[in-house]
């Protein structure tokens, strides 16, 4: 397998890029464009020991509806689920398009031996589910057991196979340093993943801009490298607009407008798409709206 | 495995909507006289001139053209200034001054970027978060030393020099000023000061802040005008040191007038600077460092990267990530917030410009720029890079003074190193590498006043700016600053 050398991050560069994106001034028109494009990226989730049967109904309910007076919103590109619910999810979102995702590979910690993790996914996509998002082994991996990390990875691949893409979770805030998340991006794309992802959600810090630029970069490079699209996610700590903004912003000014689409690029997101639709309408009708109108499921 | 076309779309259909600063709150009046001893003072000459915005070649404002009677005027009433009630004021005294100009720039920010951005042609995003708060922060920087400078110089009885001259350039208008004139009143020197004809309105709205902080009639003249009137500041009798910024040209016919004479000066000029990239590098980061190096306020900055060496193992890489990355620089009107690329200062700048970009062509370099529209009005230059150059190249000698960066490539630290030394200036260089004994190993070894190491053009008052060579001498900034507004008895 090839050899994966650091390619160095330099955390001071890449603190003053995302600066420099952050200032971007989106603004009307355009405003309203990212914030459509935002909603229909959002990958609705819910990953509690506490979800029920109904909360799973209503989460899809709600990724279908998103605002129901509010003409021609688009709807949200996944709904995110435990193993389980799987099942239940893919009957509720029948013909909507809207694809299923579930965790899997003894998320979130991944602490398990690879053949509960390939059960763990066969599970998810015996129930029908269109995306797996697997962790990593950050253990092994910090241990320097990079082979271990990339097999892991192809083995979950082979087993989605043609019936599920893969998203990998890193889990960057487990991973010390950028230098690192740049080495576990490497991995995870060769080793066949359709869609690299920051975090868990689990823990904190999850999502940051400059660890989704580092994540592009890297994208960018295996892309020129191999021609080979691969999409990105990050995922928790996205809950308000004009943040969501500024990834848009920073993945247009990366890789450009072949990545603005919800299949190549996701928010892992459980409140996001309230504050979406609250600017949306701000938008529309010159005034912020009581959080009271829009609904909490 | 078959590559796939692989092409990005960075040219995106998400557009982004104009998002132009607001000039509500900018009040300039019709015509500039002369700051003298307080005072708003006609010129005796009765002569004004335009002062124009570069992006859209509307006037601004009329400016007054000071001659030799008015430097006399502005001189003898530095002089006063300094005899009277300056040189007696204790340092704790100046600093609160100074101090008060600092704040009031700070209150009038966002009027003094507007206007920076209007006269200058530079976008809005640098001139609010770069130009003038760093003029800000020199101010107050300054203000601090005021009454510390028996501390600077232990046993070394620093004292003021008397009336300085100081000439500034039109890429930095007020951060030159302040670069300036915070130095030399917290020595307790008085100041004569001449902006830039193209530039003047923010040194003028200085001079109003002067007013506003009460500062003592004459501790700061300013006159406005061209070459001529900084001409008569140089050979003036009664200034005692010359501060100059600008053209290479220029500081050489300073230093000959003054020969002879007992003035101080330092000259801050023109520069060539390499921006070298090794292999090891960060090399998104170094790309980024190197837009940054070379369209920072559209390549008019003496320290600009202008030369890129690349190590030979990444030049393909470097080179398309660079162009990938100019491909979403934005060039257009400065007052939107969005913009990277201003205006170019001005119509003679932009010939200048101009014959280079010509100059580099009929040479057999390799040009790139990216696609797309420029306004019509004004003085506009895309980004340009060129390519296959070689030492021996005029487009890589010479200061071009825009947004042109001339690549080359090398193998060897001893290679990099020769060609960033060959060159009559040596202001400034940059080095990038994740190895931290090679920066100390190129630091040492380049003949620059500032050597950036995985970094460019990041400028703070607690750090020494000055060149080598061409580039002239003395040190404007940090405590070196100070050095040269003062005496000493030792």
């Amino acid at each position: 397998m090839k050899d994966f050398k650091i390619i160095t991050v330099d955390q001071v560069g890449i603190g003053d890029r995302v600066s420099r994106i952050t200032k971007r001034s989106v603004k009307k028109e355009a405003k309203i464009h990212g914030l459509k494009m935002a909603l229909n990226m959002i990958d609705l989730t819910t990953l509690e020991g506490a979800d029920t049967v109904n909360k799973v109904k209503q989460l899809c309910y709600k990724g279908m509806h998103l605002h129901d007076s509010y003409e021609d919103l688009p709807t949200v590109a996944a709904i995110c689920v435990y193993p389980n619910f799987v099942g239940l999810a893919k009957e509720q979102l029948k013909g909507s398009g809207i694809n299923v995702a579930s965790v899997a590979t003894a998320f979130p910690s991944g602490n398990s031996s690879l053949e509960v993790k390939i059960t763990d996914t066969k599970m998810a996509i015996d129930a029908g589910a269109d995306e797996v998002d697997m962790v990593i082994s950050r253990g092994k991996f910090h241990q320097g057991e990079h082979n271990y990390v990339f097999d892991e990875i192809a083995k979950i691949k082979e087993v989605c196979g043609k019936h599920a893409r893969l998203k990998t979770i890193l889990e960057t805030g487990e991973l010390g340093s950028l230098d690192n998340v740049r080495r576990a991006s490497d991995i995870a794309m060769h080793a066949g993943s359709d869609f690299i992802k920051t975090s868990t959600g689990k823990i904190s810090p999850a999502a940051t801009l400059p660890v989704t630029l580092v994540m592009l970069e890297a994208i960018k490079d295996y892309y020129y490298e191999t021609g080979i699209q691969v999409g990105m996610k990050p995922a928790g700590g996205i809950s308000i607009a004009k943040l969501a903004l500024q990834y848009l912003m920073l993945v247009k000014e990366t890789l450009g407008d072949k990545w603005l689409t919800n299949q190549w690029f996701r928010f892992g997101a459980s409140s996001l798409a309230n504050d979406v639709l609250m600017q949306l309408e701000k938008q529309r009708t010159g005034n912020y709206q009581s959080k009271d109108y829009f609904s909490k499921d | 495995m078959p590559k796939k076309e692989t092409k990005l779309d960075l040219k995106s259909n998400w557009e982004l909507a104009p998002s132009l600063e607001s000039t509500g709150h900018v009040n300039l009046k019709k015509q500039y006289e002369l700051f003298i001893g307080g005072k708003w003072v006609k010129p005796s000459s009765k002569k004004y001139f335009d002062t124009n915005n570069p992006a859209n070649e509307e006037k601004l404002a009329s400016i007054a053209n000071a001659n030799k009677k008015d430097v006399d005027l502005a001189v003898k009433a530095a002089r006063k200034a300094y005899d009277t009630t300056w040189s007696k004021l204790s340092g704790k005294e100046r600093g609160k001054y100074i101090f008060r100009i600092a704040r009031i720039m700070q209150e009038r920010a966002k009027e003094l970027a507007v206007v920076e951005t209007l006269d200058g042609g530079k976008p809005i995003r640098e001139s609010r978060d770069i130009d003038i708060p760093l003029a800000a922060n020199h101010f107050f920087y300054y203000a601090g030393w005021a009454d510390k400078l028996e501390y600077a110089f232990p046993n070394r009885n620093p004292k003021s020099l008397g009336v300085a001259g100081q000439i500034t350039p039109w890429n930095f208008p007020l951060l030159m000023a302040a670069w300036k004139i915070a130095p030399a009143l917290a020595c307790g020197n008085t100041v004569v000061l001449k902006p830039a004809e193209t530039t003047s309105l923010t040194t003028l709205l200085l001079a109003e802040i002067c007013e506003q902080a009460g500062l003592p009639d004459g501790v700061v003249n300013i006159v406005t005008g061209a070459g001529d009137t900084g001409a008569e500041i140089v050979n003036h009798e009664g200034i005692d040191k010359i501060a100059f910024t600008g053209s290479t040209g220029v500081g050489k016919i300073i230093q000959k007038a003054i020969a002879g004479t007992d003035k101080k000066v330092t000259l801050e000029l023109g520069g060539k600077a390499a921006n070298i990239v090794f292999e090891d590098a960060p090399l998104d980061q170094a790309v980024e460092g190197i837009i940054n190096g070379i369209f920072f306020n559209q390549g008019h900055v003496c320290c600009a990267g202008s030369r890129l060496l690349v190590q030979e193992s990444v030049y393909d890489i470097v080179l398309r990530k660079l162009k990938d990355r100019m491909e979403s620089l934005i060039v257009g009107n400065p007052l939107d917030k969005n913009t990277d690329i201003g205006a170019i200062n001005s119509k003679s700048q932009l010939d200048t410009i101009n014959h280079y970009i010509k100059l580099g062509k009929e040479e057999g370099a390799e040009i790139y720029q990216p696609e797309g529209k420029l306004e019509k009005n004004g003085y506009w230059c895309k980004p340009t890079l060129f390519t296959g150059v070689a030492q021996s190249n005029r487009i890589v000698q010479e200061e071009i003074f825009g947004p042109v960066l001339a690549i080359q490539t090398f193998r060897t630290i001893e290679e990099a190193i020769t060609k960033a030394n060959n060159t009559p200036y040596g202001l400034s260089a940059g080095v990038w590498t994740d190895k931290g004994s090679k920066i100390f190993n190129m630091t040492n070894q380049l003949r620059a006043g500032i050597v950036w190491a995985n970094t460019f053009n990041k400028f703070d008052p607690t750090s020494p700016f000055g060149g080598y060579k061409e580039s002239g001498f003395g040190r404007e900034g940090g405590l070196h600053g100070l050095e040269a507004y003062l005496q000493f008895e030792d």
